[in-house]
């Protein structure tokens, strides 16, 4: 455990190190907000929907680009070397860094109280949809970041490691979409539409968190951290 | 300390390491000869389970590499080849942040930390980050993150590359210095550097240990037999004729002439003593001899002729 928390604290200090993380917080702000509000005006309805429905393309590239740097730069550096002759073991540095970028979207996540906030001071919008769609975007995120972590591994090279988390996550955001749905093989459809980031986050997004939704993102999530780790942990066997 | 048994690593069909074995004990330094390509920094990462051995094993401090890699590890100081250091890390953060890694106790790391860095000299660039530090300072800065939990056992992948000769000085002083209460392995491509800081030496060329002992023992197994350097006044070709006569010198080389003076290099596989059949023929002929003296071995030539003899 304390292995896992000096990790995180040297990862998530590392963000903040440069300006690169402040770049993404406000540009995250500046896209989302602009995006909603134009369409809040529109609607005229004291609601964040629009918003929330966001949130899954906007980490698109939120999410790759927090987690790029994470192994691709300790490869390039020569550093992963030092971290895995500590002491410690491969996943305890797998879920320190996780929970790192974790955190660091969790924060900038929270910057967008005022939207909220502004809502309620507008109209008086039902609370259920605003919590819901908050949990969902954490756990959408996190699986974002567990793909990004993982594609990260495979490279030493950021762009390469960005590009890479963000096809994967595109590929698990559609395959649940309708239009995907329509064309696939009608036997699969109910196993692509189980295993659609998207449709997840929509049916949180309602308010009601089921718990089959939650075992699937902890579910993705395990999943790609494990992968990360024998990626890893594969350097020893080349 | 360090049993090294028959371990072997391949990269697709490079051949990193080919079955060596070795054995270190508690307070010995042993060098890493070879040149490049040779293996060490392969058998390095094996020893700290940075990657694993396609077969033989290894134990450090009594744990396998195998078995107990985090417990390996923990008794293990490193120094990576090239020295990788978080360059966006201020340096006494970047100590620390080893420090708690390996487990020093919250109270302790503070004093631990400077301790280190004063026995490496760091005491001026405190304030830096890592990467604006000078290649000298960051590979005390390497150092003191390897020896920042008081480790058994320390491993240095060429300590001393690319510094200058002052700082070569010093560090080695270092090495030494540390290396009366631990044990260390250190690689180099030098050859002053294993003799100036090593109790024991191993040669590896291309992954297989050609050639182990002490500096002293190394330099007397080269040839098992002699260099006989001598100047004779005298015609050259008839000089050179004589030479010939004597029949356990294996090789004649003519160095070149000044004044009359003929300087010639002889070699013999043979360990009795030649320089007075040399003397005598000299003698006989009625030419003089200038010079005469047995040409100690040096480690440059164990090098040389156990790296090339392998690949012949
Ligand atoms: N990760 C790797 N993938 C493929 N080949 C490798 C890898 N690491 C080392 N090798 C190969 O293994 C051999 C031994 O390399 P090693 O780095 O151990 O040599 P070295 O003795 O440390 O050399 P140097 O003095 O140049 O540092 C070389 O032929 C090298 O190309
Ligand atoms: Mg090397």
């Amino acid at each position: 455990m304390k292995n896992i928390i000096n990790i995180f604290w040297k990862e998530f200090k590392g963000y903040f190190s440069s300006p690169v993380a402040y770049i993404f917080i406000i540009s995250f702000l500046v896209v989302t907000t602009w995006l909603y509000s134009r369409t809040f005006f529109l609607a005229n309805q004291a609601s964040l929907r629009g918003f929330f429905g966001l949130l899954p393309w906007v980490f698109l590239f939120l999410a790759p680009a927090i987690t790029m740097r994470s192994w691709a730069e300790e490869k390039k550096l020569g550093t992963i070397e030092i971290l895995m002759t500590l002491p410690v073991k491969e996943w305890e540095i797998v879920i320190g860094k996780f929970l790192a970028c974790f955190v660091f979207l969790v924060l900038t996540l929270c910057l967008t109280c005022p939207l909220p906030i502004t809502v309620m001071l507008l109209g008086n919008p039902d609370l259920g949809p605003i919590w819901g769609g908050y949990a969902g975007a954490f756990l959408l995120g996190g699986a974002y970041l567990a793909i990004g972590l993982f594609a990260s591994s495979l490279t030493e090279n950021q762009i390469v490691a960005f590009i890479v988390a963000i096809i994967i996550c595109f590929a698990f955001l559609i395959i649940g979409e309708t239009f995907v749905l329509m064309n696939v093989p009608q036997a699969l459809v109910p196993v692509f539409s189980y295993l659609g980031l998207g449709s997840h986050f929509q049916s949180i997004g309602r308010g009601v968190i089921d718990s089959r939704d939650l075992l699937y993102y902890l579910s993705v999530i395990g999943f790609f951290l494990y992968l990360n780790q024998v990626s890893v942990e594969s350097r020893k066997w080349k | 300390m360090i049993a090294v048994e028959n371990i072997s690593k391949n990269f697709g069909v490079t051949k990193a390491v080919q079955d060596i074995s070795f054995k270190v004990e508690k307070g010995d330094v042993l060098g890493f000869l070879g040149p490049n390509g040779a293996g060490k920094s392969t058998t390095m990462r094996i020893l700290t389970c940075y990657i694993s051995a396609d077969s033989g094993t290894a134990s450090v401090a009594g744990f396998n590499i195998h078995e107990n890699p985090v417990e390996v590890r923990r008794k293990i100081g490193y120094l990576p080849e090239n020295n990788p250091l978080y360059m966006d890390m201020g340096l006494l953060e970047y100590v620390k942040f080893i420090a708690q890694m390996r487990n020093i106790p919250k109270a302790a790391v503070r004093s631990r930390v400077e301790q280190v860095i004063g026995m490496c000299g760091l005491e001026s660039e405190l304030s830096k980050d890592v990467g604006e530090l000078s290649k000298g300072f960051r590979q005390r800065l390497g150092l003191a993150q390897a020896l920042v939990h008081d480790p058994e056992v320390l491993i240095l992948d060429e300590p001393t590359i690319g510094l200058d000769p002052h700082q070569i000085i010093e560090i080695r002083n270092l090495i030494k210095a540390i290396g009366r209460e631990k044990t260390i392995i250190l690689s180099s491509h030098i050859l002053p550097e294993v003799s100036a800081t090593c109790d024991r030496v191993l040669i590896i060329n291309k992954g297989k240990l050609v050639g182990s002992g002490t500096p002293q023992e190394l330099a007397s197994m080269s040839h098992g037999g002699q260099v006989i350097m001598a100047g004779i006044r005298g015609p050259q070709q008839e000089v050179l004729a004589g030479l010939k006569g004597i029949d356990k010198l294996t090789d004649i080389k003519h160095l070149g002439e000044a004044d009359g003076i003929h300087r010639f290099e002889l070699r013999s596989d043979s360990v009795e003593e030649l320089s007075e059949e040399v003397f005598f023929m000299v003698a006989r002929s009625g030419w003089s001899l200038t010079e005469l003296y047995r040409k100690s071995i040096n480690l440059e030539d164990v090098f040389l002729d156990l790296t090339t003899r392998e690949a012949q």
